[in-house]
Order: C-alpha cells, then sequence, then structure tokens
C-alpha cells in the first residue's frame, strides 16, 4: 500500500460529517464556553485579581488567560473526540466506518482533526473573549498557536481513545472528571506554581498538566514556571503516547472488533 | 470455470466467549449470482458476512473478494463491496441525502449527484431526501440503509436479512431491486427467513446450521434432488385401511379416509404412478379428483435442519 491509496475523499467524509454535527449544536458549543470564561473573569479576574494584582509582573486577570483557553482546550477536545467515536459505536452506525476502505490512520485523521478543529476554533474565541475584559500582548504568537494546536490534537487523541474504551455513557465524563478537572486547577491554570509551599510544588511537577499550560503561558508573557524547553518535550512526549496507544487499538481491534 | 468472485476458503471464528461461531467453511460465488444463505438463529450467517465486510475478525481461514485478499489489499476488496447490515442502524440526525453522499465519499468515490439520485429514486427515496432520518419509519429506513449501501456502486451486496419486518409492498420493491442490480451484473449475497423469498430470488442457495455450510446447491437441483411430490386422491367412498394390495406404494390415508395420499421424489421416474392408479381401478376404488404438490424449499430446509439436529444430538 502506498500513500497514492490515501482515502482523502473517505477522510474529507468523515471530517464533513464531524464539522456538520458541530455546526447543528453550534450555539451550545461555542456560548457555554464563552459563557464560563466570562464567568471566570468576573469571580476569578475581577474578585480575586483586585487582592492579587501581580503574579512574575503579569496582571493577574491576563495572567489567566492561557490557563482559561487551556482548561476549555482539555476538555473540549476530550468531549468532542471522545463523543465522536464513541456515538457510532453506541448506534451500531460503526459498522459502515469499519467496512470502508479507510485506514485506520485515516479514521484517527479524520476523527482527531475535526475534534481538535472545533477545539482550536474555540480556544481561538475564548482568546478574543478574553480580551474584551483585559489588554493581551501576546509575545510569541506563532508558538502560542504551535501549543494551541499541539495540545488541541494531543487531547482530541487522548478523546479519541477515551471514546474507544468508553461502554456507557459515563464512561466519556469520568476521565475528564475525574484526572482531567482537577489536574487542570491543580496544574497552575490559575496561579503560578512557585506561589505553592516547596513540598507541594514538586509534588505538582508530577502533573503533567503544569507543562502544558506553563509553555502555553510562556508563549503569552516569556514567563514560565518550568522551562519553555521541557513543556515542548512534554507536550509532544504526551503526543507521542497518546499517539502509540491508538496504534495499539487500531492493531489489535481493541474494542471496535471482535 | 469461471474465477469466484468471492472466495471463502476454511473460514473458522471463534469469539471472545468460547463460542465458535464458523467452523471451516468453503464457499465460492459466482459472478453475477444471487445466492441466498439460509440457516437458524444463530447459525453463523452474520458471523460469516461480518467477516468478509471486515467488521468482525476471521479466527482462521481466507477470504479473496474479486481477487483482492480482503485483509491484506482491504482498500481495493472493500471498493467492491457493499452491506446491508441486519441491525437497523441510521446517523438520525443527519438528512437522507447527507447521509447516503458521506457514504459514497467514505469509500473514497467521487461525487456523483446523478447516481444518488437514480439511487434514491429505485428506492422510492427521493421525496424524503431532505427529511432528516429520524423522522422517517422504520422501513423507510431500512431503504435509506440499502441506498448507503448502493451509494459507491459496490459490485458484491450483502443483504442480511433484508426483508425483516418490512411489509408486502416493501418487500416487493426489494425483490425488484435486487432482480435490476443482478442485471447490471452486481452479485448479491442474502439471508433471509422468509424461505419462500430464497425460493423466489435465488440462484443458489447455501443452508449453514451450526457454523458448518451444510449444503450448497443451484436451487433448482436442490428442488429436484430433495424435492417430494405428493399425489393426493379424493376418494368417492371414504375407507377404513389402506388395503393391503396398495401396500408397496405406502400410502397415507387423510382427511378422514376420504383422501389416498401418495409421495415420491422427484428425481424419481413416475412409472409408479400409472401402476398405482391401474391397481385402484382392478380393486374398484374409484376417485373424484386429484391433485400433484411440489414440496417447497421450506419444507426442504426444515427437514435438513431438523435430520441434522437429530445427527448431532
Ligand atoms: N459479538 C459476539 N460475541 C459472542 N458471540 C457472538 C457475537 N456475535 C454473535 N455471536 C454468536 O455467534 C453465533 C452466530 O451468530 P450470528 O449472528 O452469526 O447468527 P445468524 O445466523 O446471523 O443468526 P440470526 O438468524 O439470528 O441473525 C450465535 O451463537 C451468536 O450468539
Ligand atoms: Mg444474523
Amino acid at each position: 500500500m502506498s500513500w497514492l491509496d490515501f482515502n482523502r475523499r473517505g477522510v474529507w467524509a468523515i471530517y464533513h460529517f464531524e464539522m456538520a454535527r458541530f455546526r447543528r449544536t453550534l450555539l451550545q458549543s461555542l456560548v457555554t464556553p464563552v459563557m464560563t470564561t466570562s464567568l471566570y473573569f468576573v469571580v476569578f479576574g475581577s474578585a480575586i485579581g483586585s487582592r492579587m494584582t501581580q503574579v512574575g509582573g503579569v496582571p493577574y486577570a491576563a495572567f489567566i488567560v492561557p490557563g482559561l483557553i487551556m482548561l476549555s482546550l482539555f476538555t473540549e477536545s476530550l468531549s468532542n473526540a471522545s463523543f465522536g467515536i464513541y456515538f457510532p459505536k453506541f448506534t451500531g452506525t460503526i459498522y459502515e466506518l469499519l467496512s470502508a476502505p479507510v485506514s485506520s490512520l485515516e479514521i484517527v485523521l479524520a476523527y482527531v482533526g475535526a475534534a481538535a478543529s472545533k477545539s482550536i476554533l474555540l480556544g481561538l474565541i475564548i482568546l478574543a473573549t478574553a480580551s474584551l475584559f483585559v489588554p493581551l500582548h501576546i509575545l510569541h504568537p506563532f508558538w502560542m498557536l504551535a501549543f494551541l494546536i499541539l495540545t488541541a490534537a494531543t487531547f482530541s487523541l487522548f478523546g479519541f481513545i477515551i471514546g474507544i474504551w468508553a461502554k456507557g455513557f459515563e464512561h466519556l465524563q469520568f476521565i475528564p472528571m475525574l484526572i482531567v478537572t482537577p489536574l487542570t486547577f491543580l496544574g497552575g491554570a490559575f496561579y503560578s506554581i512557585d506561589m505553592l509551599p516547596p513540598a507541594w510544588r514538586t509534588v505538582t511537577l508530577f502533573n503533567p498538566v503544569v507543562y502544558l499550560i506553563s509553555g502555553f503561558r510562556w508563549a503569552f508573557f516569556g514567563t514560565a514556571d518550568v522551562g519553555v524547553g521541557i513543556s515542548l518535550s512534554m507536550t509532544l512526549g504526551f503526543f507521542g503516547l497518546c499517539l502509540g496507544l491508538v496504534t495499539w487499538i487500531f492493531r489489535t481491534g481493541y474494542r471496535l472488533k471482535n | 470455470m469461471m474465477m469466484p468472485v468471492l472466495s471463502i476458503q476454511n473460514l473458522s471464528k471463534s469469539y471472545a466467549s468460547g463460542l465458535q461461531a464458523l467452523k471451516g467453511v468453503n464457499l465460492e460465488i459466482r459472478k453475477g449470482e444471487i445466492f441466498a444463505l439460509l440457516g437458524p438463529n444463530g447459525a453463523g450467517k452474520t458471523t460469516l458476512i461480518s467477516i468478509v465486510c471486515g467488521i468482525v475478525t476471521a479466527s482462521e481461514g481466507v477470504v479473496i473478494a474479486d481477487g483482492h485478499d480482503i485483509v491484506r489489499d482491504y482498500r481495493a476488496a472493500r471498493t467492491k463491496i457493499g452491506l446491508v447490515p441486519q441491525e437497523l442502524a441510521t446517523d438520525t440526525f443527519e438528512t437522507v441525502w447527507a447521509t447516503v453522499n458521506f457514504s459514497r465519499g467514505l469509500f473514497g468515490r467521487a461525487p456523483d449527484p446523478a447516481h444518488i439520485e437514480r439511487v434514491l429514486r429505485d428506492l422510492s427515496l427521493w421525496e424524503k431526501r431532505k427529511d432528516r432520518i429520524m423522522t422517517l419509519s422504520g422501513g423507510m429506513k431500512r431503504r435509506v440503509m440499502i441506498a448507503k449501501a448502493l451509494a459507491h456502486e459496490p459490485e458484491i451486496l450483502f443483504l442480511d436479512e433484508p426483508t425483516a419486518g418490512v411489509d408486502v409492498e416493501l418487500r416487493r420493491d426489494m425483490w425488484a431491486l435486487v432482480r435490476g442490480l443482478r442485471e447490471k451484473g452486481v452479485t448479491i449475497i442474502l439471508t433471509t427467513h422468509y424461505i419462500e423469498e430464497a425460493e423466489e430470488m435465488a440462484d443458489r442457495i447455501g443452508v449453514i446450521s451450526k457454523g458448518e455450510l451444510i449444503l450448497v446447491e443451484d436451487k433448482a437441483t436442490l428442488m429436484k434432488k430433495l424435492g417430494k411430490k405428493q399425489l393426493t386422491l379424493q376418494l368417492q367412498e371414504p375407507m377404513d385401511a389402506i388395503p393391503a394390495a396398495l401396500g408397496q406404494w405406502q400410502l397415507a390415508l387423510k382427511a378422514n379416509g376420504n383422501e389416498l395420499e401418495y409421495s415420491f421424489d422427484t428425481g424419481e421416474d413416475h412409472t409408479e404412478i400409472p401402476a398405482l392408479l391401474r391397481r385402484m381401478g382392478e380393486l374398484g376404488i374409484a376417485f373424484k379428483d386429484l391433485n400433484t404438490r411440489q414440496s417447497s424449499l421450506e419444507d426442504i430446509f426444515v427437514s435438513l435442519v431438523t435430520t441434522r439436529k437429530g445427527a448431532t444430538a
């Protein structure tokens, strides 16, 4: 098999299908996160920010913007991608996907690509919303986009895996609620880990989310909890891990085929 | 002989539960034929179809579709194959038009609105093309699934119980559609529990039972080989018992002694009938009417599967 065989029409069909699903629920897909972000600004930015004016030379309200975007990026990528592949499994329409001349790579590309597109779009919308509340100057726009895309792709892959693993709708919520949200809140979304007692700081360094948020924040303000090189390698490492898992799933047919 | 369009060699499947759903099945499907796969519930029909279509992985064996190995060369193989599965499963929020075009794209074919229109018209779905699938009736959804399977112009079409839960009219439409496809050279493999349907439609018939293919035969040959004919004589006067002089024909007395029934294999010469009638004349047994009946495929099927059960029990 060669690259000439690449079923681009198949990939496009799935991508288009997934984006259409997104458009159908456009209102709730976009309004909810924009609302939530605004609420965060009111609560964290204004109420807490008025007491905690600056973090590392950055106004607190601006400081939380990268964390807020990341938080939405995680949850939206996870839920979009997990739902996207779980739903056909649930309704039985997956038969068509399995019987179609599309490779596993193409399936992943289409589903993960669509989920990532949605959350990237969302991240940019949140960024725009945030800039209405606080003046923002992005120091490294290229790296900001790079981290945004990489993180969206990684968590969409992760969500895809959850969607394949899930045996019920409650499973779709399970990992995001139980693992990702706490890790995000503890990962310095709303504070710098320098503000923690030293012992906790060490514990926090085992939290992978710290690196994602830190790198993203560096792209905004040029300052970070950990070196940007480490952030980037951790993000790439996580991406590679998810990619490996997906490859394994398709190679074994895990929970997709009998 | 022409190369088979589908060749199934030594195909076995054990599910994770340990159940062996297929046991070394060998089957060759000829290009352009309608092949009916019959068998009781749980015989392994859907499993067989699912393996060929790539939904279930075989435990053992090889399948070649139109010259392409379904595993190694799955792209080429799957492009040729269309599937209408047994279970209704549709994208309820999509419109008919969108979902059928999606299927064509998924199979890597360039958009062809004219073809999709033809398919939808053939299935009486054209008026419904802008409707969301959830607003359609069950029979209509079944048609949508057929339209999806035909969207990429497959050369081999699997219909897994296409007429289950379908009204008489739709069933007729379906038969007409299947015949139309066959005329275009499409090979069709269908399963059904309506045996008269197989009798009506199929060129060849395979019977599967407990994961084993116990018979594959031309329909006509099968009917001839296994079919029984019955001659029923309506007597002028009822009789209490069959006279000993008629013993050699192994007759049965029916309808309170008003009918004599003689069964014979269609494969045999019919010379026994004149002899029987002659003897009856000699004995002074008069009859007012007679008719013959050929046993249907259903009778054959039932006797096949039940003798089979008896043999393995
Ligand atoms: N996913 C599965 N896991 C375990 N066993 C299965 C699975 N799917 C089917 N089976 C078993 O395999 C056997 C064959 O099932 P299959 O669906 O192929 O039968 P079938 O001939 O299509 O029956 P029907 O006429 O009811 O559709 C059955 O005993 C069934 O219970
Ligand atoms: Mg079945």
